[in-house]
């Protein structure tokens, strides 16, 4: 029985050149040894790597310097907890709250923190006009004055802000401002510093402040990430406060959880032109 | 400045959309969602939830008839996989259905094709009013954007659910929509052209033009489209082995990757 396998063949592959597995030799469904890249998983990086050390190499095929590391890890700090005012932290406390299982409040924060108003489309959209315009002030003023000049009918609407700066905000949110100084010294290429030189002229032509999603993407251009990797790697980043907010109100429990019925005005309730009621 | 609308949105949210009355009645666009609608169907309350409007009879029976055409219960298909394999690791089944649903919304199939094809019914029968031909609104069309969404050569050479959707067309009386007509006209030029074929995407949303969702309310609506395919492939692969649903063993995985190299500690 054991043997059976030795002779027997899948119909199935699948290709893949990031991934290798050596099999077990008494079950060919368990790998003995995993290379990454070409890198033994548990023989080599386990001991000797660090996790965005390892990060890196898993989205890039190649060792990341140093400084990439570095950088990488230091905006993972600054992307870690957007904090339980922001919408997608707050999507995963809805989950966290009623005490739904805890997948779904990371699926919650991962489809709310996906979207183009400080989320990962807004970075997407970004990382791909670096690589379109890279340093070219005049396009990327350009960019930010017509941001939807492409646009067609999408899953995705229209952008109603300019991508990379806070429709609601006055001035620079100071850990924006913290993490783009501290980035610019940092950063492995010229994207963050040469946006920290442009910022106050940006913020002027835009009228709002430069945001996260703008930081993040001048990071991921500088570490070589296609807007496809900085994608998955803005979703990624911003989970662990998603995760410590939701369990946080699982335990909190929903009593204490604001409760917005209150603030919730209907402006054509039947119940003031019938008897069913007084609409309070 | 709009940080001022911020403060007056902070503790006040007007809307005409609905709200629970707790203990007491839910309204819904206006209307009480247990007196007014708890002898409708469930689907035409939805699609009233959706756009606020009403639909006949035949309408309804055609987007019905969309839902029931693509309940595939074929685990072969993406999102069912997704569905399959949450069963088979032992997901929850909201959890295992929802990973089938995110990614129905992809972008060689599902939501964002037809999003685009129903948005190019809509210019396109603009186009049409306005005394454009045929030929010129495909040929605008390919140049400006490379492709025609709904048409092209499909995965596979026939798709079952046309004829399918043909004659439920035809039945429902739905047949002299404009958009649909301009579906066939469109499917007559490409084929002539072009040795293209329509595919059930645009006979969908060409109909789905013709009853009047926007885009946006399209989406909505069928987002759910493929639960019913999804179903039967997560309990089928929730009966067997833990990990059973084709397994893939190491060698298998056909690596294309650079040679296994040594991690320099250095």
């Amino acid at each position: 029985m054991a043997l059976l396998w030795v002779k027997s063949m899948s119909d199935f592959s699948l290709n893949t050149a990031i991934w290798q597995e050596d099999a077990e030799p008494d079950n060919p469904f368990v790998a003995a040894r995993c290379f990454a890249h070409g890198y033994d998983v548990y023989g080599e990086i386990l001991p000797h790597a660090s996790w965005f050390e390892y990060l890196l190499l898993l989205l890039q095929g190649e060792r990341p310097s140093p400084q990439a590391v570095k950088t990488l890890e230091r905006l993972a700090i600054a992307l870690a907890n957007p904090g339980p005012r922001e919408a997608s932290v707050r999507a995963a406390m809805n989950g966290g709250v009623g005490g739904s299982v805890h997948a779904s409040s990371l699926i919650a924060a991962l489809a709310v923190g996906a979207g183009q108003c400080g989320g990962a489309q807004e970075v997407s959209v970004l990382v791909d006009q670096w690589a379109k315009v890279g340093l070219n002030k005049a396009a990327w003023l350009a960019f930010f004055q017509a941001p939807n000049e492409d646009y067609s009918e999408d899953i995705w609407g229209p952008f109603e802000h300019a991508p990379g700066f806070d429709p609601n905000g006055v001035g620079c949110a100071t850990p924006v401002q913290q993490t783009l100084n501290l980035l610019a010294e940092l950063s492995p290429g010229m994207g963050v510093s040469w946006l920290q030189k442009q910022q106050q002229e940006f913020q002027k032509t835009v009228g709002a402040p430069l945001s996260f999603s703008a930081v993040a993407a001048a990071a991921f251009y500088d570490l070589a990430l296609d807007s496809r990797q900085s994608t998955m790697l803005f979703l990624m980043l911003r989970l662990p406060g998603a995760a410590v907010h939701a369990l946080e109100w699982e335990v909190n429990g929903w009593k204490k959880f604001p409760a917005y019925g209150s603030g919730i005005r209907l402006s054509n309730d039947p119940a003031s032109k019938t008897q069913w009621g007084d609409g309070t | 400045m709009s940080v001022s609308n911020l403060i007056d949105l902070e503790n006040g949210y007007s809307t005409d959309m609905g709200k629970a009355f707790l203990s007491e009645r839910v309204v819904l666009r206006g209307r009480d969602l247990h007196r007014e609608f708890g002898d409708r169907d469930w689907f035409s309350v939805f699609l009233f939830a959706i756009t606020g409007r009403e639909f006949s009879d035949e309408h309804l029976q055609f987007m019905n008839f969309m839902w029931v055409a693509s309940s595939y219960p074929d685990p072969g298909i993406w999102p069912n996989q997704a569905a399959a394999l949450g069963a088979s690791a032992r997901t929850t089944p909201s959890l295992a259905l929802i990973s089938g649903l995110a990614i129905s919304e992809a972008s060689i199939y599902g939501r964002k094709p037809e999003r685009k094809a129903l948005d190019f019914f809509y210019r396109a029968g603009r186009a049409l009013d306005s005394g454009q031909s045929i030929a010129n609104i495909v040929e605008d069309e390919l140049k400006a954007r490379k492709i025609l969404f709904g048409y092209g050569r499909p995965l596979a050479s026939t798709d079952e659910r046309i004829s399918h959707t043909m004659r439920k067309i035809k039945q429902l009386g739905l047949d002299a929509g404009k958009h649909f007509q301009l579906a066939l006209a469109v499917a007559d030029y490409l084929g002539d052209t072009r040795n293209l074929t329509m595919n059930v995407a645009a006979v969908n949303t060409a109909v789905i033009a013709d009853i009047g969702l926007s885009p946006e309310e399209y989406q909505i609506w069928v987002t759910t489209g493929f639960i019913t395919g999804m179903a039967p492939c997560y309990l089928d692969a929730r009966r067997r082995q833990e990990g059973g649903f084709f397994p893939i063993r190491c060698t298998s995985l056909n690596y294309e990757g650079v040679p296994q190299r040594r991690w320099d500690r250095s």
